[in-house]
């Protein structure tokens, strides 16, 4: 690396930053936000939060409601994801390199999972409650769809990561399809799919708070009514009922990937 | 002549037979895993609440409905200057989260760094880490909108502290994997810990933090559509609200979705582009 490299080099990183200073001006502009306002509204918040979002004994009397709403969510999660995670595991074979019986499947399987992935879950979520109605099926099918759109992808990319050597092997004896994808790939990248599924269960419980405030079921339901009654007492427990489940979810699939991967 | 006299370790079934699959921890825990998985989600769909379902006509009317929203959409509530502008609203939210959420979290990332910091500080950066990681995005932006009153700065706010959260975890493991001769060598020139991290750190981990920082971009601008949707932050997301909570204008909802998928696809093709050039190794995502 030479002076002239440098010199250079400094001159690309101070465009930059002038380039980013200049995009995050105009955002703020546009979104009229303001940075002194948000400096200091934030202290203010932070006191708020701790002046109000307190768990009295009053609120606690709701616990039983807020833990049966709690389950209902964590279990639309879950069987969201593992659903999901059927219909991924086959568009995911059809899609990768490796296992793709021909070239129209496997676009039309990328096609899907890229527009499902790139439509956000709520906006799903308020196409399907148009003629869904306000239950838990327009919840699941929402997280459902935007589900499979993510572990397609991730699920392309672990079978094509795994080795090709195996598949190379078993095709020489000559095995046939099913017996490649089942005996060869799918034991070598089930690890990294479990790890997927279970992230995704834990991404899917946060986005399951959000799809509940817009269909009116489970977790989301409940912040949003207690929210909109300004029962902040309550929506403190609701938050750290949330927060509680998903750290234990979290450490439980962090204990599953230490001993799978 | 060893081996006869002494026959090898193998393991057998309870009648005598040899075992053809090795029972490790590994498959155990699998097997367990997804056993309970499936068995999960069978007790969730009976736990389901069905009230107002209809599931055959409700799968026609959807059909029906994404016909119109694909086939025919079409602006009816305001012009496209205003959809350039709200979706404009959107991205700076975005933007916006995403440029002071990387500015905190690189000093917060230092201290969470084992080799950049001790023991504790990086012990309880973590523990808050993981703490503001587990309360949804939404929530955060509705207390702060309560909090702070409403306007872009509590959908900020809100959006702030899961691209802090994310980018301390991204950035820290960044810089706990450089090369320790790095910073043993400025360390025996006698330079100061701010001395290291602008002459050793950052430059080694430069495009690994610009690459993750984008990649938070991405999912904050899905992120800013949900907020503008669930939370009245404004943008593209509240009109798509508007549009199918209060219009139930189809036509309109299905335009809003191509303007969001349209950016949506660009950003990915770019994050994509990004992620094969610094990284090839598995990069997760999440909201």
């Amino acid at each position: 690396m030479n002076e002239k490299v440098m010199q250079k080099r400094k001159w690309q990183a101070t465009l930059f930053f002038i380039l980013i200073i200049a995009v995050t001006y105009l955002s703020a502009f546009i979104t009229n936000f303001n940075l002194m306002e948000g400096l200091t509204a934030f202290p203010q918040a932070i006191g708020w939060i701790f002046a109000n979002l307190l768990i009295t004994q009053e609120s606690l009397e709701k616990l039983p409601t807020i833990l049966e709403k709690l389950t209902e969510t964590i279990f639309m999660s879950i069987a969201a994801t593992t659903t999901a995670a059927v219909v991924s595991l086959f568009l995911g074979i059809m899609g990768s390199k490796t296992t793709s019986i021909n070239g129209v499947l496997s676009v039309a399987a990328r096609f899907i999972a890229s527009v499902s992935r790139n439509i956000p879950v709520v906006a799903w979520a308020l196409i399907l409650l148009l003629s869904f109605g306000q239950n838990s099926v327009t919840g699941y099918l929402a997280l459902f769809v935007g589900t499979v759109g993510f572990l397609t992808r991730a699920f392309i990319e672990s079978i094509d990561e795994a080795s090709h050597s195996s598949v190379e092997a078993l095709t020489a004896t000559g095995a046939t399809y099913v017996h490649i994808v089942n005996k060869a790939v799918i034991p070598q990248s089930l690890p990294q799919i479990i790890s997927w599924i279970l992230f995704m269960i834990e991404t899917n419980i946060r986005s399951a708070t959000l799809v509940g405030i817009l269909t009116g079921t489970g977790i989301g339901y409940t912040f949003d009514m207690y929210y909109k009654s300004m029962n902040y007492n309550a929506v403190a427990l609701v938050t750290f009922s949330i927060v509680i489940a998903v750290i234990v979810i979290e450490l439980l699939s962090n204990y599953i990937r230490k001993v799978i991967l | 002549m060893e081996t006869l006299s002494k026959p090898t370790y193998m393991k057998r079934n309870r009648d005598g037979s040899i075992l053809i699959k090795a029972r490790s921890k590994q498959q155990l825990v699998m097997r367990a895993t997804i056993g309970s998985l499936i068995i999960l989600s069978l007790i969730g769909f009976l736990l389901f609440d069905y009230t107002g379902l209809d599931l055959a006509s409700a799968i026609t009317e959807t059909a029906y409905n994404l016909k119109v929203m694909f086939v025919e959409p079409a602006l009816n509530h305001f012009s496209l200057g205003e959809a350039f502008y709200q979706v404009g609203i959107t991205l700076g939210l975005a933007v916006l989260s995403t440029v002071i959420g990387a500015v905190i979290a690189l000093f917060l990332s230092l201290m969470a760094a084992t080799n950049l910091s001790n023991a504790w500080v990086s012990k309880t950066v973590r523990i808050v880490v993981a703490f503001i990681r587990a309360v949804p995005t939404v929530l955060w932006v509705l207390i702060f909108a309560i909090a702070a009153g409403l306007g872009s700065e509590a959908a900020v706010l809100g959006m702030l502290f899961h691209s802090i959260a994310y980018l301390v975890k991204a950035f820290s493991e960044a810089f706990e994997e450089i090369d320790k001769g790095i910073i043993e060598a400025l360390q025996s020139t006698g330079s100061n810990w701010w001395h290291i991290v602008t002459h050793g750190v950052l430059p080694s981990t430069f495009t690994y933090l610009l690459s993750w920082t984008f990649l938070r971009f991405e999912i904050n601008f899905s992120v800013a559509v949900a907020m503008g949707a669930a939370a009245g932050a404004g943008g593209i997301g509240f009109e798509l609200f508007m549009a199918s909570g209060f219009y139930f204008d189809l036509s309109e909802v299905g335009f809003i979705t191509y303007a969001i998928l349209l950016i949506a696809i660009i950003l990915e093709v770019l994050s994509t582009q990004l992620k094969n050039r610094y990284f090839p190794a598995s990069v997760r995502s999440e909201s």
